[in-house]
């Protein structure tokens, strides 16, 4: 099984990128890690004419501090994003959540816009940036624009992004000290496609109860998906096994997984349940470990 | 063809090519450049027995165009054994643990592992699983790997 032919383009800006979508968007395919692409390439369930390859195109690499956000570059690699220090001190669920996407040797060469333009619904990135509520800075020739995730996200694999468009940017709210993180994953082997897997952050206030919860669950529905009514649900309550369980069934209520070889729907559904309160409360010890009391 | 001209170092050689764009770097290594060592099982990412390194760092070989490496410096399992023709530590220690039955997927547990050794010279059981989880043996000789990795990893050490 080899790639089907491609004329094989390679920019080296982001503006020359833009300008062979524009020109081939129908027919093209942007390369950037290829962790995802090449074996759809491989297998020819992807067959583009022209493939452009931005893997070398300057100025996309990069993780830096914008505000209230964590700015990291499409051409990011995981593997860097990993290492970062910066990301461990501003956004600790990316780098506990990083070390779930596949293995070391695809962290190696995968990007942050690769997972994330991919639109995979069990990928942990795009389950972190729902969680967190982040942004996608999505770019064509007629300059930037910036999309929610819940915008983002259309069903499995499929994004808003048209064809003469790429990503260029992501964007992860910076966490406050005081919060706590969580990201917790079931696979078949380290490394695989999550089963099922969920992102929490929570902030307790002075008596202890949640001031803030931001919660997604990924790998259950097409699309990643914040739990907007569990994070109502918690808002005011302390953090008890009561709370804990409300959260499990209301998740188990909105949620829609399908069957497939690696689980029944039934299963990733209790599992799901499962996943929140252990996300849940894996984020409270850390948000009251990181208090001064 | 729709050649494009690579430019790459392998094993420490200089080497300068036309390649079809659509070559998979691991059919340019065994094919173009006879290293027969790395060997190709899944083609889609899942098995690691194509794993090289690539600017330092493994990665899958069949994930990977040729035109891709072009400028990059890649080292296959050929560049592992000493100058004298012995085998390195990690290759002894594969030998010595009989931490192979095949073979087929030996190469790609190497170079994951030189890797991993370089960066962990001490690394626990459990991180020792993490690392070899992106590989797969079919004779699951895990057991034996593990304690190759092991050895390898007390004689990096000392």
């Amino acid at each position: 099984m080899k790639p089907a032919k491609f004329n094989y383009l390679r920019p080296s800006s982001l503006e020359e990128a833009v300008h062979y979508l524009s020109e081939y968007g129908e027919d093209a395919k942007i390369l950037s890690g290829g962790q995802s692409l090449i074996p759809l390439l491989n297998m020819r369930l992807s067959t583009p004419k022209y493939l452009i390859d931005i893997g070398r195109a300057e100025g996309l690499s990069y993780i830096q501090e914008e505000g209230e956000s964590l700015v990291i570059g499409a051409l990011t690699k995981h593997r860097e994003i990993e290492k970062s220090e910066l990301v461990k001190e501003k956004c600790p669920l990316l780098s506990e959540a990083i070390r779930w996407v596949g293995h070391e040797q695809i962290r190696n060469r995968g990007t942050v816009g690769g997972s994330i333009a991919h639109g995979d619904p069990s990928a942990e990135l795009p389950c972190v940036l729902t969680a967190l509520r982040g942004e996608v800075v999505i770019a064509d020739v007629n300059g930037e624009e910036i999309v929610s995730p819940e915008d983002f996200f259309l069903t499995y694999m499929l994004t808003s992004l048209q064809p003469d468009q790429l990503v260029k940017e992501i964007r992860f709210p910076i966490l406050k000290q005081t919060s706590g993180s969580a990201f917790v994953e079931v696979a078949r082997r380290h490394g695989d496609f999550g089963l099922v897997e969920v992102a929490a952050v929570v902030d307790l206030s002075e008596d202890g109860s949640f001031s803030e919860v931001k919660l997604a669950i990924g790998g259950v529905n097409s699309v990643p998906t914040a739990l907007g009514d569990v994070e109502r649900l918690l808002v005011g309550k302390e953090p008890t096994e009561e709370s804990y369980k409300d959260a499990s069934v209301l998740t188990m209520e909105m949620i829609e997984p399908e069957s497939d070889l690696h689980g029944t729907a039934e299963y990733r559904r209790e599992l799901s349940g499962t996943m929140v309160i252990r996300a849940l409360k894996q984020a409270t010890i850390r948000a009251q470990g990181g208090r001064v009391m | 063809m729709d050649g494009v001209k690579i430019n790459l170092k392998v094993n420490g050689q200089d080497i300068s090519r036309e390649v079809d764009s659509r070559l998979l770097l691991s059919d340019f290594i065994r094919e173009s450049l006879y290293l027969t060592g790395t060997h190709i099982g899944c083609e889609h990412g899942v098995c690691g027995a194509c794993t090289i390194h690539v600017n330092g760092d493994p990665v899958r070989s069949c994930l990977m165009l040729a035109v891709q490496a072009d400028g990059c410096e890649v080292k296959t399992v050929e560049s592992l054994i000493q100058e004298n023709g012995k085998l390195n530590y990690l290759q002894q220690a594969f030998s010595d643990n009989h931490a192979l039955q095949c073979g087929f997927c030996t190469p790609g547990f190497l170079m994951t592992v030189s890797g991993f050794l370089e960066e962990n010279s001490k690394p626990s059981e459990d991180e020792i699983k993490k690392c070899i989880s992106g590989n797969l043996c079919r004779c699951t000789g895990y057991s034996n790997i593990i304690k190759a990795v092991k050895q390898a990893a007390q004689t990096v050490s000392n």
